[in-house]
């Protein structure tokens, strides 16, 4: 029924260190990703998702960077196999009598070889703005058959042939004249397809979406998000979705994370999170969202009081006790609330659960 | 233009239809704002943007009135002929005067606005861009008082304060510039400034899309108390149709430049009549996993239309599902299908189309 852990994130800390101070993006972050599964991270802006994803990958932009923690990527067979040929395995290869090796991705170089054949190969990451995130000189068959080259030995053509199935399989009409254009000549969604075209060229094990429906309309999100869903089914690989939308988490998580100010708040599977939240930030933020058909009857939407802190004045103790409805002064704002578990893949960073 | 003057038909029984209920603040009648194209050395038009192309409707005092549509279709646009940041292409714009007067504001030159720009105030979407980096609150907020010489000095200071306190901001941070604010409360800088010349109408263009879901929740229920307080009317421009739901007593709702329906938001979101609105409302996640299976989500196909080269009949007749041979040759015109509903579908009546029932279920 389980299915097989793919990442493991422990403690996993991310700083950057500007001139102002230190900006805490990520402190302290443990989740796992499983193979085949949908995991959502999900919180408002500043709270350290896309910084969280983008440490995985080992993109974090200067002067950020990984100051402690480890993120263990458990290698799917398929893939050790292809990528053993070409180098050898970092410092936990495989065991003798394991079959997956496991690779702390924090320890890799951000530069090395080691990590730049995992990014595209094993991992691979769709960005929000895919304007700015497709190269606005080369053409989309260009810039999806670098990767297929880079990371395979197959030739031009068999490139171009791969680059025109996945084209097709993405659902844009065409694929043949489609490798020609330049991304302006394509709507929102169509260049958001052709980034998923490109993430998937060489079936990873792991797709991280980071926000990949917020720029564009409701309908084409609706397509989008199928689409997602389509492809996971046939490409069996493990996606983690960064979203600031509830909705869209309902729609498409298996297992989520609800991360607030650096810091995981809540973790579980989705029905539980959505059904028996247990943070006090989970629950407000699930009644602050207008829904559709139930929001009518309601006079006021129940807020949040206060905002997000400061990231260079971060509270003591709990992250979210200043703006909490059941802040209990003396323990809250002195200690930093350890996760408690409340059952697999179940936790919550509060004290209110202390006893249980 | 045949279907100019039929429209306009259309719109004579929908005041006579609705009008009696309310007083009618404003009138849009046949707005047309189409953008040139331009190519060639001279700059030669080749074409036009048919951004807002022939819509009409009316907003009641004290109603909260929505545009909702994707993007591309119209809906900004529309929000800012009504404040007459753009000349408008064709049609008419009647605001009510002060003295019960209705006053097209269509073809007033700047100087003659004036008046008018004080009554009809925007907000803004994005709270980074909409405020002057160099410019105090203090400023932003007085500025529309000095230049319309409500008030200066002491009192403009006292009036200020009032503002800020009225949205929920400290007046001691007066003197602060914008980026020591967050977006939210950038946001309601925004608000404060819109309100400052006590409007009748605010249009309110994606107010709450750039906010972080705790924030948005904030603003909407200030936006909802002030509306009470000052007896504001609004016209709601965003492409959420939860907020819209939340927030607005009728909707319009736009497609291509067009509206494809307008009605009261219960029987809207209860009951459509366009194909076009049952797929936007399909498309909305809904926030509870359990729904997941139960769903039937409408996926539409292919891209919205390009305003500037539509398609014929039926703007949206290459995406819905009930396409039949009649649409891609008969432009549909907006008509009444139900007291106060109307849609513009030639076949509103036959077809049986799903909205969302009150458990937020998809019936």
């Amino acid at each position: 029924m389980e299915s097989p852990v793919l990442i493991e994130i422990k403690n996993l800390k991310t700083h950057f260190f500007l001139d102002e101070g230190t900006v805490q993006a990520v402190n302290g972050v443990d989740f796992t990703i499983h193979q085949h599964k949908t995991l959502c991270v999900v919180g408002e802006s500043g709270c350290g998702k896309s910084v969280t994803a983008r440490s995985i990958l080992q993109i974090v932009d200067q002067p950020g960077r990984i100051v402690e923690g480890e993120i263990l990527y458990h290698r799917p067979d398929r893939l050790s196999a292809a990528a053993n040929g070409e180098w050898t395995s970092g410092e936990n290869g495989a065991n003798g009598n394991s079959s997956t090796e496991i690779i702390d991705l924090a320890a890799l170089d951000p530069r090395g070889r080691e990590i730049r054949a995992i990014r595209g190969q094993d991992i691979s990451m769709i960005f929000q703005e895919p304007m700015t995130s497709l190269s606005p000189i080369h053409t989309v068959g260009n810039q999806i058959t670098e990767a297929i080259k880079l990371h395979t030995d197959m030739l031009d053509d068999e490139a171009d042939e791969h680059a025109i199935e996945l084209l097709r399989r993405v659902g844009i009409p065409r694929p043949e004249e489609r490798l020609d254009t330049y991304p302006f000549e394509l709507s929102g969604g169509m260049r958001q397809r052709v980034m998923i075209a490109m993430a998937l060229s060489c079936n990873p094990a792991l797709l991280i979406a980071d926000e990949p429906t917020t720029a564009v309309d409701v309908t084409t999100q609706a397509q989008i998000l199928e689409l997602l869903e389509e492809l996971q089914d046939e490409f069996g690989m493990a996606i983690m979705l960064i979203t600031h939308d509830l909705g869209v988490v309902a729609e498409m998580a298996d297992d989520v994370v609800v991360m607030y100010l650096g810091q995981v708040a809540e973790r579980g599977d989705v029905d539980s999170i959505f059904h028996d939240p247990k943070h006090p930030y989970t629950q407000s933020l699930l009644k602050s969202i207008p829904r559709l058909g139930v929001s009518r009857n309601r006079q006021r939407l129940d807020s949040i009081r206060g905002m997000v802190p400061d990231p260079y004045n971060r509270p003591s103790g709990c992250m979210f006790g200043p703006r909490c409805d059941h802040f209990m002064p003396g323990r809250c704002d002195a200690v930093n609330p350890p996760p408690i578990s409340l059952g697999p893949e179940r936790e919550v960073h509060c004290l209110l659960y202390e006893d249980e | 233009m045949n279907e100019q003057s039929t429209n306009g038909q259309q719109h004579s029984t929908l005041e006579s239809g609705s009008a009696a209920a309310g007083n009618v603040l404003l009138d849009v009648k046949n707005l047309q704002k189409w953008f040139p194209i331009t190519a060639g050395f001279f700059r030669r038009t080749i074409g036009h943007v048919k951004a807002v192309d022939d819509i009409s409707f009316h907003v009641l005092q004290g109603e909260t009135v929505g545009l909702v549509g994707e993007s591309g279709c119209g809906k900004t646009t529309a929000g800012r002929c009504i404040l007459r940041a753009y000349d408008l292409t064709g049609g008419q714009i009647y605001f009510q005067d002060h003295d019960g007067k209705m006053v097209d504001l269509g073809p007033l030159t700047n100087n003659e606005m004036k008046p008018y720009r004080q009554q009809v105030r925007m907000i803004f979407q994005d709270p980074f861009n909409s405020l002057n980096p160099r410019m105090p609150v203090i400023d932003i907020v007085g500025d529309p008082l000095k230049i319309n010489r409500v008030a200066a000095g002491k009192e403009l200071e006292d009036h200020v304060a009032s503002l800020l306190a009225r949205v929920g901001l400290r007046p001691e941070y007066m003197r602060r510039y914008p980026h020591a604010f967050s977006g939210g409360e950038r946001q309601r800088i925004g608000i404060a400034r819109a309100l400052a010349l006590d409007p009748r109408l605010v249009v309110a263009d994606e107010a709450v899309s750039a906010l972080d879901v705790s924030v948005r929740a904030q603003i909407l229920n200030l936006i909802k108390d002030l509306q009470e307080e000052f007896n504001l009317t609004y016209i709601f421009v965003s492409h959420d149709l939860s907020v819209i739901e939340y927030i607005c007593d009728r909707v319009v709702v736009m497609y291509v430049g067009k509206i494809v329906e307008v009605a009261e938001t219960e029987e809207l979101f209860a009951q459509p009549f366009h194909p076009y609105t049952e797929a936007l409302l399909s498309a909305v996640p809904n926030p509870d996993p359990r729904m997941r299976q139960q769903k039937d989500r409408i996926v539409l196909e292919g891209d919205v239309a390009d305003p500037a080269n539509p398609p014929s009949g039926c703007y949206f007749h290459p995406r819905c599902r009930y396409v039949q041979d009649q649409c891609s040759q008969e432009t549909p015109e907006l008509r009444e299908i139900s007291p106060g509903h109307f849609a513009a579908c030639h076949f509103a009546e036959e077809l049986t189309l799903a909205g969302v029932t009150a458990s937020g279920e998809l019936g």
